[in-house]
């Protein structure tokens, strides 16, 4: 896009000024260059490029697995079950992003979401509300869950780890609440309010298997890369969370900003839950009680820092398939599930602390 | 010059601290064109005043004017938006994000038509364009790439966008709180010419720092500051760097006419 | 409505924390009931079950539970209150059935009677009595079922083994290795899960007991071998999420799905053929007999005997299933949902 280059109408004197600094620059330049290693090259490009990072792991992951246990991993196939099995730890990952690029951390998306399955389940089946009212229910409950959670940060001050870790067990509890903690039955579900359940379906091409669910995941990351990259909004929230205070001198009304991403993250938890529901067959209160740990694992390797501010929102769409493709993977090698646990440990590691390598480029 | 009205002018400000007076009755006066210093030992009020001016605290007595029309400000936006842009120390850059997304922080352009109202979609093109031609007015433009995040600019650099972006938005006055204190030789010297390049383009400027040879170096006049008010208005060819010391700490007493301006 | 209300009083005591339980007067004989949690409808059940015992019997009873399963600090304190309020018996679903023996002693030098429900103190006689669900047997049945089901083909059998978790509890160990002996597997450790050499098993996978992980733990198991014909299932949430698998794979009427609980969404399930048979516990009854031995120990002193040729009290499991199979005992579906919890 920024193919000319202009040159400055400066004055003379400045010009003249500008020479000889910039002669003096240039030895300086050389002499970073000469002492630059592969590795200071591979740090730089990094920086630029921080989503290159899972790529990377993904791909190879794929490539190692699909060698060492062969077709029944590297099947177009089980590529896409895959994609069905992280669908909803990716959707949750994807509201998750939006709290951690403000530099925040929302424990609660995984009991939003299955609070306001609950909520749609228990109107659409039990009591037989029509099914798209149920789901609008849904959807304004979870962003005014998410809400919640931005008003308690930004009016009250309180820390977002604290203030999820409270709204996580009071969603808790009123999905128990709610629920009794009683599933609702797949069949149940089939004969009250089948568009539950759409999401779980399947459409099959070139030998995979694609639920709407993933598609929905897919869409739900693209819809937020282009909120984020292409508009106001999104430039706001990087700024928020790279540096609040510089965001609100530089005026951005940083508190409508953070409230909106909570918001917005509870909504996109909303429409997990809807996916949820087709996904795991049944309103399933008990599921997904470490959804919200596993969001921010997929969100850590996918390579958006903790800090906020930095990483690409795909990334975590990535994370959330790396995880799936390594528990696959190491599943079809023979791996006992204990080791998988292990080995997904090690990836949050390293992740964080490539992460850190990466950031120092700026220092 | 200052046979001019001032563009911007404070006559009696108070600010109070609980039993701490930081502001005593404080004056004010900048003139169109011109770049004024404001220098002061640490605890004059010094900072409060700038403050005051930019809007980051509200005063509790006196009377602002810009341009002649008085005016009260509660926020530091209030203030940006009646034309008065301040240049932070910390220079309220984010740092990840690129030169364009941190010039336009706040007022983004927006694409025409139903893209822009409806999608909101940005106009990154018109937004680098327009970042590139601001910068380059500023004789800037040894930055290149309009795309890459301001962290990996120099700090000179850092400064550059942060006045650039002070001054792209017919912004009627400056304010710049120690744009040297942070920056090498080399630097600072490429700041200050900056500085000059803004005034050249018309823009009056309040220039607050610590550093008597680059105020003496840029500034019109000087506005001493002590003991919570305007203590006199020297011009820096009319005095030495340590009459205007002596004049900060007390040490010295300012001649009747410097006071009376 | 009236377990609806039940279940919404108890789940909102659980999120007002816990209520201080009120002092025991001295003629009136007073029980705590602990338990793992008290989300899961078993524990739901269970606490129904010694309430309105407690009742009829004229005693208190303050109940307490964990807030997750494996809160082990939680069920400490409340051992700590009991033993502090004077309490003459206890109740309790330990969750650290290893590190709550420490405390239990406290309480039993105190005079108090220490029941475990549902879930075995390791060692055993750390606690007076244990009031159980034969969990061995419960697996041991579904496993002969399936066997039967099968006939001569058993031999041909490709078994999913859908388990708990991977700290494999004993409750997990016990369904396990119960099932695959009922089914005429050899057993090499009986305490440990995964250890069998016989090739008819497919695999073993963890589902943490609800849908979602028993539709993960189908679909991984299914791609290493999509052949699989028999599938254990830890309990019935985990069923019906393998069922969704089958389903989406199309293999729904060919797979014998069997499970442990013998809860109402579970029993449906298997009177809508979704899950071939389930055994069915009997946690109301666990809890009613524990109250009653507490207050025949307040009154006698004596402490509860276990079942003859077990280290336990055993409170009962029955085969739920409408297809019964020669010489192995079952019950209906209807008589299934009469007695069904949750």
């Amino acid at each position: 896009m920024t193919s000319s280059v202009d040159t400055a109408p400066a004055a003379r004197g400045a010009q003249a000024y500008e020479e000889s600094l910039e002669q003096s620059d240039r030895s300086l330049a050389e002499f970073e260059a000469r002492h630059q290693s592969a590795l200071d090259r591979i740090q730089h490009f990094l920086h630029g490029y921080p989503t290159m990072v899972p790529v990377i792991v993904l791909l190879v992951s794929v490539l190692a697995f699909g060698i060492v246990a062969g077709d029944r991993f590297f099947s177009a196939f089980n590529l896409s079950l895959i994609m069905q099995q992280v669908s909803i730890i990716g959707i949750l990952a994807a509201a998750q992003s939006l709290v951690i690029l403000t530099a925040g951390i929302d424990l609660s998306v995984a009991a939003i979401m299955v609070l306001m399955s609950v909520i749609m389940g228990n109107l659409a089946v039990s009591m037989g509300v029509p099914t798209p009212i149920a789901l609008l229910v849904g959807f304004a409950g979870g962003t005014a869950a998410g809400a919640l959670n931005g008003l308690l940060v930004t009016r009250l001050k309180l820390p977002p780890f604290i203030t999820t870790l409270g709204t996580w067990n009071i969603f808790f509890a009123l999905n128990l609440w709610l629920s009794g903690a009683q599933s609702i039955r797949s069949q149940d579900i089939d004969e009250q309010a089948p568009i539950l359940k759409i999401f779980g379906e399947n459409f099959g091409m070139f030998g995979a298997q694609f639920s709407y669910g993933s598609v929905l995941m897919v869409l739900i990351f693209a819809a937020l890369w282009y909120l984020l990259n292409r508009t106001a909004w999104g430039r706001h929230v990087y700024a928020v969370g790279d540096d609040k205070e510089a965001a609100e001198l530089a005026g951005i009304r940083t508190n409508r900003t953070l409230v909106s991403v909570y918001a917005l993250a509870g909504l996109v938890c909303a429409l997990g839950a809807w996916a949820s529901i087709g996904r795991v067959g049944s309103v399933s209160p008990q599921s997904f009680y470490e959804g919200n740990l596993q969001s921010i694992t997929a969100v850590v390797i996918g390579g958006i820092s903790l800090f906020g501010g930095r990483g690409s929102i795909m990334g975590p769409l990535i994370g959330a398939l790396i995880v799936g493709v390594f528990q696959s993977g190491l599943r079809l090698v023979g791996v006992d599930v204990l080791w998988q646990v292990f080995a997904i440990g090690w990836l949050i590691i390293i992740a964080v602390a490539i992460d850190q390598w990466i950031r120092k480029v700026s220092a | 010059m200052s046979e001019n009205v001032p563009i911007l002018s404070a006559r009696g400000l108070v600010k109070r601290y609980g039993r701490v007076t930081a502001l005593d009755r404080a004056d004010f006066d900048l003139y169109p064109g011109e770049i004024l210093a404001v220098i002061g030992d640490n605890g004059a009020g010094k900072s409060s005043l700038i403050k005051a001016l930019s809007g980051a605290v509200s005063i509790d007595e006196g009377d602002m004017t810009l341009e002649g029309r008085p005016m009260r400000f509660s926020s530091p936006m209030e203030a940006r938006d009646a034309g008065i842009e301040t240049v932070y120390q910390t220079l309220a850059l984010s740092p990840a994000l690129s030169i364009a997304d941190n010039m336009f922080l706040g007022r983004e352009i927006r694409k025409k038509g139903p893209l822009g109202s409806i999608f909101k979609l940005l106009d990154r093109a018109e937004m680098e364009k327009v970042a590139r031609q601001k910068l380059s007015d500023l004789g800037l433009m040894t930055i290149q790439n309009i795309a890459q995040p301001v962290e990996t600019l120099s700090g000179g650099q850092r400064q550059g966008v942060a006045v650039a972006r002070a001054a792209a938005f017919g912004s009627k006055v400056i304010i710049m709180d120690e744009p040297t204190a942070a920056l090498g030789v080399k630097e600072s010297r490429r700041v200050l010419e900056l500085i000059l390049d803004v005034k050249r383009r018309g823009i009056p400027i309040v220039l607050i720092s610590h550093n008597m040879p680059h105020v003496f170096e840029v500034a019109d006049r000087i506005h001493i500051h002590r003991l919570g008010r305007r203590l006199c208005v020297i011009k820096p060819k009319d005095y030495s760097m340590s009459d205007a010391v002596a004049f900060m700490t007390g040490a010295k007493t300012p001649p009747e006419e410097a006071i009376a301006a | 409505m009236k377990r609806q209300a039940l279940i919404a009083s108890t789940a909102l005591a659980a999120a007002l924390a816990f209520a201080a339980p009120s002092h025991a007067q001295d003629e009136q004989v007073s029980a705590c009931l602990i338990t793992k949690t008290d989300i899961n409808p078993f524990f739901v059940k269970m606490k129904e079950g010694a309430t309105a015992k407690a009742e009829e019997l004229g005693m208190e009873l303050a109940t307490y539970a964990g807030r997750v399963d494996g809160d082990h600090q939680t069920q400490v304190q409340a051992v700590e209150t009991c033993i502090a309020s004077g309490a003459d018996g206890i109740l309790i679903t330990a969750s650290d059935t290893k590190a709550i023996v420490d405390v239990v002693q406290t309480a039993r030098d105190n005079g108090i009677l220490v029941i475990a429900l549902d879930t075995p103190l390791e060692p055993i006689d750390a606690a007076d009595a244990t009031f159980a669900t034969d969990n061995f047997k419960a697996g041991e049945l579904i496993g002969q079922w399936a066997a039967a089901q099968l006939g001569d083909e058993a031999a041909n059998a490709k078994i999913a083994m859908l388990d708990l978790s991977p700290s494999q509890p004993s409750v997990d160990v016990l369904r396990n290795q119960g099932f695959l002996q009922g089914f005429g597997i050899d057993l090499n450790d009986e305490n440990l899960i995964g250890d069998e050499e016989d090739e008819r098993i497919v695999g073993n996978d963890v589902t943490s007991g609800n849908e979602e992980g028993g539709r993960r733990a189908m679909e991984n198991l299914l791609q290493v071998d999509p052949e699989i014909n028999v599938v254990y299932t830890i309990n019935e949430p985990a069923a019906a999420g393998a069922y969704e698998t089958l389903r989406s794979f199309g293999r729904q009427d060919e797979v014998i799905v069997v499970s442990v609980d013998g809860g109402c969404p579970g029993v449906q399930n298997v009177q809508e053929g979704i899950i071939g048979a389930t055994s069915q516990q009997y946690p109301l009854e666990m809890a009613a007999l524990g109250i009653e031995a507490i207050a025949n120990f307040a009154r006698t002193g004596e402490t509860p005997e276990p079942s003859p040729g077990l280290d336990f009290y055993d409170t009962g499991v029955q085969l739920v299933t409408d297809t019964p199979v020669e010489g192995l005992e079952s019950i209906s579906v209807e008589e299934g949902l009469e007695l069904c919890w949750g």
